[in-house]
């Protein structure tokens, strides 16, 4: 655990030093990145862990990784609506293929959306700008029409 | 003893790495203390007294079930096919165990019985004429016996085993993990009357020879199983044996009544040994091996402390929750010490639902049986497949141990469908 936090801080100060110098997400500060990562650690050990693992390194055959794929890397609408939507379609993820069903997460306020997809953005060796909750929010806000 | 001092040193090296991010002496550690670690002889498994192991064959692909002939050839079925090819015929010479033939489509399932390779693919069953050397006459003609089997993703393998009367057992896993309107979704209760049992959730018996058979003309043996890899015909008792996976997820989706710990332990994985038209209770009840009670499902109104199913029948044996029993094997050779006679090997793959609590399992079980039952406390007969003890807590398992065969010698054979390797593991007095 005290190595888990170790390695969020040292994350943490990577990412903030990478958006001082690069200034490249100009909505979010380093400081709010900093927030909802930490934020968002805490919302993946209570609500994706357990499938996704807590490397984020997934389950084989099952689970998918979150680490080094387009799913969280690319396409930021997509990477919401699979969190609003659940996700259970037959694909393959950086070559390997999973069984499980990803449950809708609906239940998660914007906020929490926005933190923990930060967070998968910026930990297992990925590195992403942040999801703003105003996009969780306009993807919700389409997502229900 | 000299792991211990090991420990002892390494724990405040790695400490001090951490602290400085000196990730390049961690690894290199880390790599020195596997080396230690690893024993020259026994596959690196850590065995009861007497017994060793070796590596007989390596990297076939991700080696389910298998079975070896009373000639000793090995038959391995692969789970996706590897170069197209989903069964491999090995042939042994030297401790060692070499691809003779390679046919067929992938899956779980391969059993030999009267005269014919029995193999399973995710939706099918068919078999191959042997002749008298147990050898395949013509691998490009399998006969189709059972087709039309569901498979939607959840639990797909279709494991198989065959009894002394006929009769071919496949397993049907549940699409699902508790039978919930949405799979897996927080605050989606039970189905009513579960539909998942009409055609699926447990084990159909159809005939051995009969060819094209569909549902229509199987038997659903036994229900209320939710999935069941590991299963073998018990020839002394002359009964069906299996092992059911248990349901995943208790604190994910009631966090009100389990936490992380109880949801790591619970529920138990289970052996039953089944009667036609057996009821093992899924998704209405679980399975409690701390309380040895049946629990009601929570998705069926349950609060961890409920009784259910009290229509389903009892395990004969209870293990701890996740380990995902994959192999089932009833021991009857000679080579080994009187006590294993008749008992049950049992191939557990390992976990993956007991995060963020330590995962547990990739290990091969000896459960000792007397007058037909379980007799006394199971034991950890082979250990060390998934690596270091850090390896096995993340999950992150070298060799996953899957499927059990008895050589004609009376030696145990375990795949591997992580690594594809094969073990070959006996007793020497």
């Amino acid at each position: 655990m005290i190595g888990f936090k170790k390695t969020a801080l040292f994350l943490i100060s990577i990412v903030a030093l990478y958006s001082c110098s690069h200034s490249s997400n100009k909505k979010v500060s380093a400081a709010d990145l900093g927030k909802s990562v930490a934020a968002g650690q805490l919302i993946y050990t209570q609500n994706c862990a357990s499938c996704h693992q807590v490397d984020g390194g997934g389950v084989q055959h099952m689970n998918p990784p979150l680490n080094k794929t387009t799913y969280v890397l690319g396409d930021k609408t997509e990477l919401i609506k699979i969190v609003l939507n659940g996700f259970n379609k037959n694909v393959d993820i950086n070559g390997g293929t999973y069984s499980n069903v990803m449950a809708s997460h609906d239940f998660l306020k914007d906020q929490e959306i926005a933190d923990v997809l930060t967070y998968v953005r910026n930990s297992f060796g990925n590195k992403a700008d942040a999801i703003t909750v105003d996009e969780v929010k306009d993807v919700r806000a389409a997502n229900k029409k | 003893m000299k792991r211990k001092i090991w420990g002892t040193i390494l724990l405040p090296v790695l400490a001090i790495a951490g602290i400085s991010s000196l990730v390049a002496l961690k690894s290199d550690l880390r790599s020195k203390l596997n080396h230690y670690n690893a024993p020259a002889d026994n596959a690196s498994l850590t065995l009861q007294p007497g017994f060793s192991a070796s590596v007989i064959a390596e990297n076939l692909g991700a080696a389910r079930h298998l079975f070896v002939t009373p000639q000793g050839e090995i038959y391995v079925k692969l789970q996706g096919a590897k170069d197209g090819k989903g069964i491999l015929l090995l042939h042994q010479a030297n401790g060692k165990a070499e691809v003779k033939a390679t046919f067929g489509n992938g899956g779980t399932g391969i059993y030999v019985k009267n005269g014919y390779l029995y193999a399973s693919t995710d939706e099918e069953v068919y078999r191959y004429k042997l002749n008298a050397q147990n050898e395949v006459v013509n691998t490009n003609k399998p006969e189709l016996i059972v087709t039309g089997l569901l498979s939607r993703h959840e639990h797909e393998a279709k494991a198989i085993t065959l009894d002394n009367a006929g009769h071919l057992y496949v397993n049907i896993g549940a699409y699902s993990n508790s039978c919930q309107v949405k799979d897996r979704q927080k605050g989606s209760m039970g189905q009513k009357g579960c539909p998942i049992l009409d055609s699926a959730g447990g084990i159909w018996q159809f005939s051995a020879s009969k060819p094209n058979q569909h549902y229509g003309d199987g038997i659903r043996y036994a229900t209320g199983l939710r999935n069941v890899v590991g299963l073998d015909w018990n020839k002394q008792l002359n009964q069906l044996f299996v092992m059911q996976h248990g349901r995943d997820q208790l604190h994910d989706l009631f966090p009100q009544y389990y936490d992380t710990k109880q949801s790591a332990e619970l529920p138990a994985e289970c052996l039953y040994a089944i009667k036609k038209g057996d009821n093992a209770g899924w998704p209405y009840m679980y399975y409690d091996q701390i309380q040895h009670k049946k629990i009601l499902m929570p998705e069926y109104g349950g609060d961890g402390k409920k009784e259910g199913g009290q229509t389903a029948i009892n395990p004969v044996a209870a293990y701890p929750g996740h380990l995902a029993p994959d192999g089932l094997l009833f021991y009857t050779g000679t080579q080994f010490p009187a006590k294993y006679k008749n008992g049950a090997f049992i191939a557990f793959h390992g976990s993956w639902n007991r995060a963020p609590e330590p995962q547990a399992g990739y290990f091969v079980v000896f459960q000792p049986f007397k007058n037909g039952k379980p007799f006394g406390k199971w034991e950890v007969f082979a250990n060390g497949f998934a690596g270091t003890a850090e390896q096995t807590a993340a999950g992150r398992a070298v060799h996953r141990p899957c499927g059990l065969a008895q050589g004609p010698d009376g030696s145990l054979y375990v795949s591997d469908d992580s690594k594809g390797s094969i073990y070959k593991i006996t007793y020497k007095k």
